[in-house]
């Protein structure tokens, strides 16, 4: 399961109790069944409780559990006929963001997503997860590809966000991402964006502007990390658990926020414990938005999307007494 | 005048930081560069640029729009539209209430059209006066519906960057207005429209990485700071102190990412010289032939 968080103790100590009194009974033989039934019976409701009620701070630290799965470990889940495409053609090949051709069932489509490491080793290989400007340029040159070819992209948003590195500066990061934002706008072709962990800034939304954006119930996204939103917030980024909560980043929060379509459920506990079921429930969301997206023209397709990120923002005219209210839930506290 | 002598005895003897601040902003600045002290009235005449060493003062939007229209030419766009705090942050609306009155804006850019050189254009101006110049949902949307009235009146497009990135307050809000701009421009583009984008110092994060780097032309005022990620963010990732002119605008010509730095005294011109170069979308001379 890897490490557990402190919210997570109670549990694990539960289940530790129910080892041992599994142990016991297959050594004493005594049959004591139903005081074992009673603790299964607790345990359930306690995970149940406590992954139930989880704050958006638990929920950052599940998304960054070192076994959480990952876009390498979604594709063989989700696809067949996976082929991975490597390099951007100006410059190298960035292993945070991995990119291919494959199909879904049946048909084919384009896949994109973020790549952190599963261990140490992996995770200097990949930079965490954060990408450099080959990254973004790679993704756009498959992206670019699948329109040429109508092919429907997938993407999988994982990273801490952009690198802040000297060569991603000198490369110009900033164009990179820019430019994504701005060709990813004008795709005739589907594109299916699935937050699976953590979503910050640029290099997040630079394989992010779609048609429906997913995101996973443990998934966090916003302009910047919580630890980065305390430290500029408050000069403290010992704050970020309230940042968490302050900038409503989890699931829950983007949806009343109208920026997500749909929230995909976790298995309890998180999709760590239960990989190939978690899939199963990203493959329902992912075959619902094609139901849907497959319905439109291609101009349509292209329409729907810019229309989509044309709505979001939340102000008033004054002398035109006009207002933008695409917030469902959080009313203004206008002073 | 007579306070400002004053103040100026006083810096004289005491010059430590807190005494440099003192130097009072409405009649005398003093150069953060060469340390030169001068006339405001003085810097004014010659756009805001140190006459002994050549540093670019930044400037607010009005001043901005004043020094680059022809005479009594413009109108501003969007002037009443004011953010409705998204996320219920606290004290946000107070700090916009504040800054309201600071710069004289309604938000931190300044939007409209007039004439430069007599080509008209539909402008956008950053201040970073306010809030730090950041993007949150008014900025993204003046500056969507700027391009979507030029786009609709065939007009180019100018925007004058200057920002520290997003607005923090207005979280995931802010981080799609850079999608939304974006995709604004996609559309204004394949209908070919022009845009011209001037980084001012200083163009950063969430800004540097949307509008701002999506000019057919991308220019750049001397001594501009531009970059994604900040300076102290990098130094302490990579474990290595940074070059001193690293994100600079000369930086970024070197590394290949801008057209050109223009000095604030040509700026005027060679706009003029790329407007008239782009009329009728720029092909009807040879078309006529
Ligand atoms: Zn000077």
């Amino acid at each position: 399961m890897g490490p557990e968080l402190d919210f997570e103790k109670p549990i694990l100590e539960l289940q530790e109790k129910i080892s041992e009194l599994k142990k016991f009974m297959d050594e004493k033989g005594i049959d004591l069944s139903d005081e074992l039934n009673h603790l299964q019976e607790r345990l359930a409701d306690l995970e149940k409780d406590t992954y139930g009620s989880m704050t958006p701070w638990e929920r950052v630290r599940v998304a960054r559990k070192l076994n959480r799965p990952t876009t390498l470990d979604y594709i063989p889940l989700l696809f067949t006929d996976f082929i991975e495409c490597h390099g951007d053609r100006l410059y190298g090949d960035d292993p945070a963001i991995v990119a291919g051709i494959a199909k879904f069932h049946g048909r084919p489509v384009t896949v994109i997503g973020e790549q952190r490491g599963r261990d140490t080793k992996e995770n200097i290989m990949r930079n965490f997860g954060s990408p450099h400007p080959e990254g973004y340029r790679k993704a756009l040159r498959l992206m670019k590809q699948a329109d040429k070819f109508h092919r429907p992209i997938i993407t999988f948003i994982d990273t801490k966000g952009a690198f802040p590195g000297k060569a991603a500066e000198e490369r110009g990061q900033s164009e990179a991402i820019a430019r994504n934002l701005f060709e990813m706008s004008g795709l005739s072709v589907p594109v299916i964006c699935v937050v699976i962990g953590e979503g910050a800034s640029g290099g997040a939304l630079a394989i992010g502007v779609g048609n429906h954006i997913l995101m996973l119930e443990n998934a966090w996204y916003s302009v910047i990390s919580p630890e980065g939103a305390a430290a500029l917030l408050w000069k403290d980024a010992g704050k970020a658990e309230e940042a968490a909560k302050t900038m409503k980043i989890t699931g829950s929060d983007l949806k009343k926020l109208g920026i997500i379509d749909k929230l995909i459920p976790e298995v309890l506990g998180g999709a760590h414990h239960d990989p190939k079921k978690q899939a199963e429930f990203i493959d329902q969301a992912l075959i619902e938005s094609f139901e849907e997206l497959s319905q439109l023209t291609a101009d349509q397709v292209r329409n729907q999307r810019l229309a989509k990120y044309r709505a979001i923002g939340n102000y008033e005219t004054v002398q035109e007494n006009q207002t933008n209210q695409l917030i469902f839930s959080y009313s203004s506290d206008r002073q | 005048m007579k306070d400002f002598f004053t103040k100026k005895k006083k810096y004289a003897t005491v010059p430590s930081t807190k005494a440099r601040q003192d130097v009072p902003e409405g009649i005398v600045r003093k150069c953060p560069k060469c340390k030169k002290i001068m006339y405001v009235k003085e810097l004014s005449k010659h756009l805001f640029v140190c006459q002994s060493c050549g540093y670019h003062y930044p400037i607010g939007a009005h001043d901005r729009a004043e020094m680059l229209f022809d005479q009594d030419s413009y109108v501003e766009f969007d002037e009443k539209m004011v953010s409705l705090n998204p996320l219920r942050f606290p004290n946000y609306m107070n700090k916009l209430e504040s800054d309201r009155k600071k710069t004289g804006l309604n938000e931190a850019v300044w939007t409209g059209k007039g004439t430069i050189e007599g080509f008209e254009a539909a402008v956008a101006i950053m201040d970073k006066g306010f809030r730090m110049g950041s993007m949150g949902s008014v900025v993204g949307e003046k500056i969507t519906r700027l391009i979507e009235y030029a786009d609709k009146n065939g007009i180019p497009v100018i925007i004058f960057s200057a920002s520290g990135g997003a607005r923090m307050q207005e979280g995931v809000l802010s981080l799609m207005q850079m999608a939304k701009t974006s995709g604004a421009l996609k559309t204004f583009s394949e209908n070919g429209g022009l845009y011209i984008s001037i980084m001012t110092h200083p163009t950063t994060g969430g800004v540097s990485a949307s509008f701002a780097s999506l000019g057919d032309y991308n220019f750049a005022e001397p001594g501009a700071l531009i970059g994604f990620a900040g300076r102290r963010i990098i130094e302490q990732t990579i474990g290595e102190e940074l070059p001193d002119d690293f994100q600079t605008a000369e930086f970024l010509l070197k590394h290949g990412q801008l057209d050109q730095v223009i000095p604030r005294s040509e700026l005027r011109t060679v706009l003029g010289q790329v407007l008239s170069i782009h009329v009728g979308g720029g092909a009807e001379e040879w078309d006529r032939n």
